[in-house]
């Protein structure tokens, strides 16, 4: 069953065209790759399946993004609502500059959760979904910023899902660890499939082979193939996906 | 080739430590010169609450010099620190407003003070005929304070990184919470430091002071009343030239307020950054 379907979606930065008439179709709890070159769009597109993209100036949009069938490029959807609904971790790691506790809080908070005992348990809860529960239950206190990249990164992914998100967008989320906390992300991202619909953009194919089910060819705001991660990475049936999954450019 | 790199960066320490002790030495000798000539000069009679030709007393100037801080913070801080969230966080970055807003704001912190003292002559003590007053001068001092608390609330605000903001409005938070609950908080070290700034130059002015809230000398009666403050007291009594002594004594009393203000407001950052870490203030 998709979750998402990007129907004709353009994209326009000041007039400068990001994405043309991508289609793409986002099956729930699979985790979708989106794979392809610097700049060829990825990343903006990720950023439309939450509307991150509203808060660039001079950003346009065309077409139709579904989230189980409603329409949420429409003028009249509720982006904070939406944004709950779809989560997002980003490339760095931004925790915010106050306690382990309260950056998982904030966002619960935000949506109206109060009461010091259902937010212990969201925080709880959220923390072990994260797999860092055991790392952190002693320094809920600690200022956050003291953190490892890696437990940052993890602590960023509780955080998004300490609002109870259907969709987890993943923009790049290992580019800035080491290879023992991107293992750690990469098992976690495969537990979380079974109760979140993932989308994530990497740069590294090999973890696009090691953690998705589907994969999402784009180059120069293109998308040039989809399908299943491993027949396209085994079989391409586009000659400039052969390319880039050979190493021949990108 | 070696060696002569190993001077070389010798020869840098050398003259860093140079321009280093010579700027601790500067400050140095200023402070010991104020103390010297100040002390011996302090006594009880000089806090007396009365004011007399022979006595000159100056604690009626300390209480106004506490009023008109307050005066012209009360004006100035939220007018300059909402005026600074508008610019960094609601106009458009690039527009032409902002950049308006900006250099004029640069412009103004840099000109004169005695301007500053010509136009609220005119203005409020004048055209509003308030008359010589503290609410005049603490109004002066406000239009004087407020391009300054503009500039640097919305330094401190800039320097927020926008990755804070994206986490934030990622979670489905909305503006106001944003600017409320991640980004002034992330800030605040650096809104205080404008304001105690901006404390510094009201607590040190006297050119903008002498023609909006005159030069009394005794206890206002209420805002309307003139009144001097501790820098004007010193100016004045240096200029009448028959009490050197107890402006010199005037001088220790300002350091050591202005000394105290600044620490007791690093005190208070620290302690909200360290009540942050125990995350009790984010409910």
């Amino acid at each position: 069953m998709e979750k998402i379907i990007v129907e004709n979606l353009n994209l326009y930065y000041d007039g400068a065209q990001a994405l043309k008439s991508v289609n793409l179709r986002i099956e729930a709890n699979r985790v979708t790759a989106l794979i392809g070159p610097s700049g060829c769009g990825k990343s903006t597109l990720l950023k439309t399946l939450n509307r991150m993209n509203d808060l660039v100036p001079g950003c346009r949009m065309t077409g139709r993004v579904l989230l189980d069938g409603q329409n949420i490029l429409e003028a009249n959807t509720d982006v904070n609502q939406l944004r709950k609904r779809v989560g997002m971790v980003f490339q760095k790691p931004n925790p915010f500059p106050m306690s382990v506790y309260d950056n998982v809080a904030y966002g619960p908070r935000t949506h109206g959760v109060r009461g010091r005992a259902r937010l212990d348990d969201l925080v709880e809860r959220s923390l072990r979904s994260a797999a860092i529960w055991d790392e952190l239950k002693d320094r809920l206190h600690k200022s956050a910023m003291a953190l490892s990249g890696g437990q940052q990164q993890r602590l960023c992914m509780a955080r998004a899902l300490a609002v109870e998100p259907e969709v987890l967008l993943m923009d790049e989320p290992t580019s800035a660890l080491d290879p023992i906390s991107t293992g750690k992300i990469e098992d976690l991202v495969a537990q979380l499939k079974q109760r979140y619909t993932i989308v994530m953009v990497t740069h590294n194919m090999q973890q696009a082979l090691r953690v998705s089910d589907f994969t999402s060819f784009f180059l120069l705001g293109e998308q040039v193939e989809t399908g299943e991660t491993e027949r396209l990475f085994s079989s391409p049936q586009d000659k400039r996906t052969e390319d880039y999954i050979t190493g021949r450019f990108g | 080739m070696k060696k002569k790199r190993y001077l070389g960066s010798a020869f840098i320490r050398l003259l860093c430590g140079l321009c280093a002790s010579l700027t601790a030495g500067a400050l140095a000798l200023l402070v010991g010169y104020i103390l010297l000539t100040g002390v011996p000069h302090l006594s009880a009679s000089l806090f007396s609450p009365v004011y007399t030709s022979e006595n000159v007393s100056l604690l009626p100037a300390l209480f106004n010099t506490l009023i008109l801080t307050l005066v012209s913070l009360a004006v100035a801080a939220p007018l300059g620190v909402g005026g600074a969230i508008y610019l960094a966080e609601y106009a458009h970055r690039q527009s032409k407003l902002v950049k308006a807003v900006r250099l004029t704001a640069e412009t103004l912190c840099g000109i004169p003070s005695i301007l500053y003292g010509l136009f609220g002559m005119m203005v409020f003590v004048l055209t509003l005929r308030w008359g010589y007053s503290l609410l005049g001068g603490g109004m002066t001092l406000a239009v004087m304070i407020l391009p300054l608390i503009l500039r640097t609330t919305e330094e401190a605000l800039l320097s927020v990184p926008d990755s804070y903001r994206e986490g934030s409005f990622g979670l489905g938070a909305g503006k106001l919470r944003t600017v409320v609950r991640i980004v002034l908080p992330s800030a605040k070290g650096g809104i205080a430091a404008g304001l105690i700034l901006s404390i510094g130059r009201v607590v040190g002015e006297t050119a903008a002071l002498i023609y909006t809230a005159g030069t009394v000398a005794d206890f206002p009666d209420g805002l309307m009343a003139s009144g001097r403050t501790l820098a004007v007291h010193m100016y004045v009594l240096s200029g009448e030239g028959l009490h050197v002594g107890e402006a010199s004594a005037t001088a220790v009393t300002l350091l050591a307020i202005v000394a105290g203000m600044n620490a007791l407001s690093a005190l208070l950052i620290q302690k909200s950054a360290k009540g942050e870490n125990h995350g009790k203030n984010h409910r």
